[in-house]
């Protein structure tokens, strides 16, 4: 066989994860951003901008699920049996956050808070939470005899914990940004206001990041500091700062979309950072996606439906998005 | 083996989130059939009563989908979280049946829901029917690969076991198992009575309150057309659907007629018990009323035939009889009385009083429910009868939990449970208030012409629900 299906699964998976990052992101930045929004005309326009496409982004995240565990069963089984506690508080973060996009419309006026209030929290713990769960993936998970070794609390440790909270001003960042572009007059100007402080506190967390996993990880160190590399990586951090640069200078303009692409841009960067330091370890620190693999007859044949159908998938998301293109005002269609 | 209290808890943990998950997909497969249908009409006829109906039913199925969603996920993250060891056994077989739902039918499901729901001023009338009917059709795909997979762990094959994980052979064979056609049809027909109750039973109570309307006169016509036609087709599956249990699973169907193997003499046949408490450890069914011979004929279709009994199999390999046999009477019973509502139905309509007959229309509001509770009891009457087994013949359930301690899962089942009775409480209550709201007459009449992308201050699609409180 020439292709290397466990590589192409990887892609796949790393795709779809980063599509949910990129996609969910803003979704959850939104209730992240809610506290900001007291008025509820603003927190109408707010959640009416995700409304038609919030359940397109979450689903990618069943797609990493499903793909991780068509692709690499044991992957799937060792990661969400370590990260249990955490991946069932996300979970219940994402259903009060989902719900609260239906319900918060059809309560009565008296019951609103608390949707309003499902909205906030669950986007706030759903996002920490897959921080927590990224944290500690990335950190490495003790596998003994193709089973999780570990203990049930063992990501409540400072790493984890820290990308938790980074993840929130990132999504936070993601939903300014998103609005910036989506909205117009106060609410618009309110999210500049906010957007700035956000995006430095995401640049810090992005060095602290960079400067933690090589101190704790000597394998990453090398991935990044050994010489070819250095050299090909080199562009990497150079360009977070190049569109921290752009972000800030969008802002000052008042730009419509630049802020919210340059984001994008920075969130990707994030990614493919994390990306290369661990490739091609999918269960760090010792197993590799060929290891990991499911037979070939399961990554060839689920392999022929993701190429066939992800490009139908983007087509019509991209049609959904462009139907609901523009900027959204108070009493537009959708919920009111 | 793990801890027995563990794995118990991690049972009722997949238990208690799927039997929620499974209320929400039904009605969805039921409702976007509907609303295609209606809008269908809508277009072909004019009449503005199914836009309206097409309005009215698009609310509640915008608040059930969202449930079926949130509930969803947590199911396809459960399999890893809860049953680590099933997923890496058979996660080459029931993943990339899992990523095929994911690929043809979630994305398909809510990359036009949007557009479904909001776009009704945005998309021309033809190019929103077209959204329908594909959220309608993405249904129908993910009930194909759900049940696909839940089948072959039913009833097994193309496959091999190669270091102690399956290693798929045919895909075909593993797709198209010998349960799958019976179980795919019965599922289906099941979410489409579920939905046909419920929507009777909503017109039912609007009429019962003298709401007299043709909107809502049309909608419980088409839901007792349904039941008419389909509760009995449905019959027939489902008979079809035993049989075969019955070549594949025999300790299954054996636990469904609380059978042990010695209760009748050579020639006698099998009777069909209406009545019994199947008793697992005394090896006997107590109370046993029956019907002599109907079960024979039922199930062998001959006077004497016979089938393997509970005794047949090695007591660490039998199901629990006692709940399979009250859940399939369960069913059935229910099945039974949706027969009687089209039947009883007919009659009305050919007496000309469908719409005015009070006793007739409260028994169709108490039917409400039903098709849901009857599709629980069927569940748990295939799941449950297929234990000991996660994967028939193949793996234990006690083989596939992953290793937490009892405290972890108590934690998690109870947050499931606080969790989901107050968000599925408090989402059913508003999609009740909805159905109590009723249809409203030319809703969505005030579009303004225009394509896509006009900017506008546009109708209110969904807006009827919160102004006048």
């Amino acid at each position: 066989m020439g292709i290397d299906l466990p590589l192409l699964w990887a892609l796949i998976i790393g795709f779809g994860v980063m599509m949910y990052v990129l996609m969910d992101g803003f979704d959850l930045g939104i209730g992240i951003l809610y506290p900001f929004l007291p008025d509820k005309i603003d927190r109408d326009v707010a959640m009416n901008t995700v409304a038609p496409v919030w359940d397109g982004n979450e689903t990618w995240l069943v797609l990493g699920g499903a793909g991780l565990l068509a692709a690499f069963p044991l992957v799937y089984s060792v990661v969400l049996t370590a990260l249990y506690l955490p991946l069932i508080l996300m979970l219940l973060g994402l259903i009060f956050r989902g719900i609260a996009f239906e319900f918060r419309f059809k309560a009565w006026e008296r019951e609103r808070p608390v949707w309003d209030a499902a909205f906030i929290g669950g986007s706030f713990a759903a996002t920490f939470f897959q921080g927590v769960v990224l944290g500690a993936y990335v950190s490495g998970l003790p596998v003994e005899n193709g089973a999780y070794a570990g203990g049930p609390l063992d990501w409540i440790a400072p790493f984890p914990l820290f990308t938790g909270v980074g993840l929130v001003f990132a999504y936070a960042l993601l939903g300014s940004t998103w609005l910036i572009m989506k909205t117009e007059g106060a609410l618009q100007a309110r999210m500049v206001r906010v957007t700035r402080p956000l995006s430095w506190v995401l640049l810090a967390a992005i060095a602290v990041i960079s400067v933690w996993t090589p101190l704790r990880d000597p394998a990453i160190a090398a991935r990044w500091f050994s010489p070819p590399h250095l050299l090909w990586f080199a562009p990497v951090p150079l360009l977070v700062l190049a569109s921290m640069a752009l972000l800030q200078r969008a802002l000052r303009r008042g730009a419509q979309v630049a802020p919210f692409v340059l984001t994008l841009f920075l969130m990707f960067l994030g990614y493919a950072g994390l990306a290369i330091s661990g490739w091609p370890r999918i269960l760090p620190p010792d197993i590799d996606i060929w290891r990991a693999a499911a037979p070939p007859q399961s990554l060839g044949f689920a392999l022929v439906g993701a190429l066939f159908i992800v490009p139908f998938i983007l087509m019509y998301t991209a049609f959904s998005y462009y139907v609901f293109r523009g900027k959204v005002r108070p009493g537009d269609d959708g919920y009111h | 083996m793990p801890d027995s209290l563990a794995l118990d808890l991690a049972r009722v943990q997949f238990g208690f989130t799927i039997s929620f998950h499974i209320i929400f997909p039904a009605i969805t497969i039921g409702l976007a059939s509907y609303l295609a249908v209606l809008e269908g009409m809508w277009l072909y006829t004019r009449r503005t009563l199914y836009r309206d109906l097409y309005h009215f039913w698009a609310k509640i199925f915008a608040v059930n989908f969202g449930m079926g969603v949130v509930s969803g996920l947590v199911m396809a993250y459960q399999f890893g979280t809860n049953w680590s060891f099933f997923s890496e056994f058979a996660g080459s077989v029931t993943g990339p049946l899992l990523a095929y739902e994911v690929l043809t039918a979630f994305f398909l499901e809510a990359g036009f829901l949007g557009v479904m729901l909001f776009g009704w001023n945005r998309v021309g009338p033809g190019l929103h029917f077209f959204s329908t009917l594909a959220v309608a059709v993405g249904t129908l795909i993910s009930t194909f690969w759900i049940l696909a997979s839940n089948s072959w762990m039913q009833t097994p094959q193309g496959f091999e076991i190669v270091d102690g994980r399956v290693v798929p052979t045919d895909w075909l064979a593993v797709i198209f198992n010998p349960s799958f056609p019976y179980r795919l049809l019965h599922m289906s027909v099941a979410a489409f009575l579920a939905t046909a109750l419920f929507v009777g039973a909503s017109a039912a109570w609007h009429l019962l309150r003298g709401r007299d309307q043709p909107a809502i006169r049309k909608m419980f016509s088409m839901a007792l057309w349904m039941m008419l036609i389909v509760a009995p087709a449905q019959a027939l599956i489902g008979d079809l659907h035993g049989l075969n249990t019955l070549a594949h699973q025999p300790a299954k169907v054996a636990a469904m007629e609380g059978h042990w193997g010695d209760e009748n003499e050579p020639g006698e046949g099998l009777p069909l018990l209406l009545f019994g408490w199947p008793d697992m450890a005394a090896e006997t069914t107590r109370f046993a009323v029956g019907v002599p011979r109907l079960g024979s004929l039922i199930l062998t279709h001959s006077w004497d035939g016979t089938i393997p009994g509970l005794k047949d199999f090695p007591a660490e390999d039998r199901p629990n009889a006692t709940v399979v046999f009250w859940s399939f009477r369960v069913m059935v019973g229910l099945g039974l009385l949706m027969i009687l509502l089209g039947g009883l139905g007919l009659v009305q309509r050919w007496r000309g009083r469908l719409y005015r007959s009070r006793w007739f229309l409260r028994f169709a509001l108490a039917m409400g429910p039903a098709g849901l509770v009857a599709i629980l009891a069927g569940w748990y009457t295939t799941e449950i009868g297929r234990q000991p087994w996660v994967v028939y013949g193949l793996m234990r359930t006690g083989e596939a939990v992953s290793p937490h301690a009892p405290g972890t899962l108590a934690l998690s089942l109870g947050l499931f449970v606080v969790v989901y009775l107050f968000v599925f409480g408090a989402g059913i209550a508003y999609m009740l208030r909805l159905v109590r709201k009723g249809p409203v007459p030319d809703e969505g009449a005030e579009a303004t012409p225009g394509g896509p992308g006009q900017q506008r201050h546009a109708m209110r699609p969904l807006s009827a629900v919160t102004e006048e409180h």
